[in-house]
């Protein structure tokens, strides 16, 4: 699409959507939001990004296909969910809690890295099937 | 009349009353393009309805979901008008 103020917005927009997406899922426990919230808006981010600058630039923000994004989230959810078993001596996907809040983040806990792992795998699911589609389009 | 009066009387049958209108043009629209612009205002009176709310219910988070949906409609009107430039480029 050759609209200059596309391009232009969508290059300011890119990051404050990924930001608004981490606003989300950091937000997510207790409040609505979360991984799979978060993670539609980040690839909703992308594709703006691909449909103002043509996907070939949208696809080099990737260093792997986003696919393989899949394997990785599912791969931390599962982590988070032995965390308790190995340290803690309790059961699979018990919650783990820091004592203190960390600033700016928040509490940290395995839910947070459970919540992590699904914005991954949504942002990896999401990508590929976009992709996909307007790469055979 | 206080803000909750004028939003209940004024501001949300206001709203209805062009949600049927643009309502009508979606379903006459000559053009696909008309069919296009309908359906992102419909979801633009969506937004407007769903701040109103948040008004109503002092429920912040309705915002946030506006703010999502107003994302998602103007993904929705870019995409439409990419596909349909590379349409007419066709024909």
């Amino acid at each position: 699409m050759k609209s200059i103020i596309l391009r232009t917005a969508s290059n300011y927009l890119l990051p404050l959507l990924l930001l608004f997406s981490v606003f989300v899922l950091l937000r997510g426990h207790y409040l609505p939001g979360g991984g799979f919230i978060g993670g539609l808006v980040a690839s909703i981010a992308f594709v703006l990004h691909a449909f103002a600058h043509g996907l070939r630039k949208a696809q080099r923000y990737f260093p792997i296909h986003p696919g393989f994004l899949m394997p990785i989230g599912l791969t931390l959810s599962l982590l988070s969910g032995f965390l308790p078993i190995l340290i803690g001596d309790q059961a699979f996907l018990t919650g783990l809690w820091m004592a203190d809040p960390l600033p700016v983040i928040g509490m940290v806990g395995t839910a947070l890295f459970f919540d992590l792992g699904v914005y991954i795998v949504v942002v990896g699911v999401t990508l590929t099937i976009i992709f996909t589609i307007s790469e055979t389009a | 009349m206080n803000v909750h009066d004028f939003l209940y009387y004024v501001i949300l049958p206001t709203l209805t009353l062009s949600v049927l209108l643009v309502f009508y043009r979606f379903l006459r629209g000559p053009s696909l393009s008309d069919r296009v612009v309908a359906l992102d205002l419909l979801i633009t009176i969506g937004i407007g309805i769903i701040a109103v709310y948040a008004i109503l219910t002092n429920q912040s988070s309705f915002l946030d979901i506006a703010m999502i949906l107003a994302l998602i409609a103007f993904l929705g009107t870019v995409a439409f008008s990419y596909y349909l430039e590379k349409r007419e480029k066709n024909e």
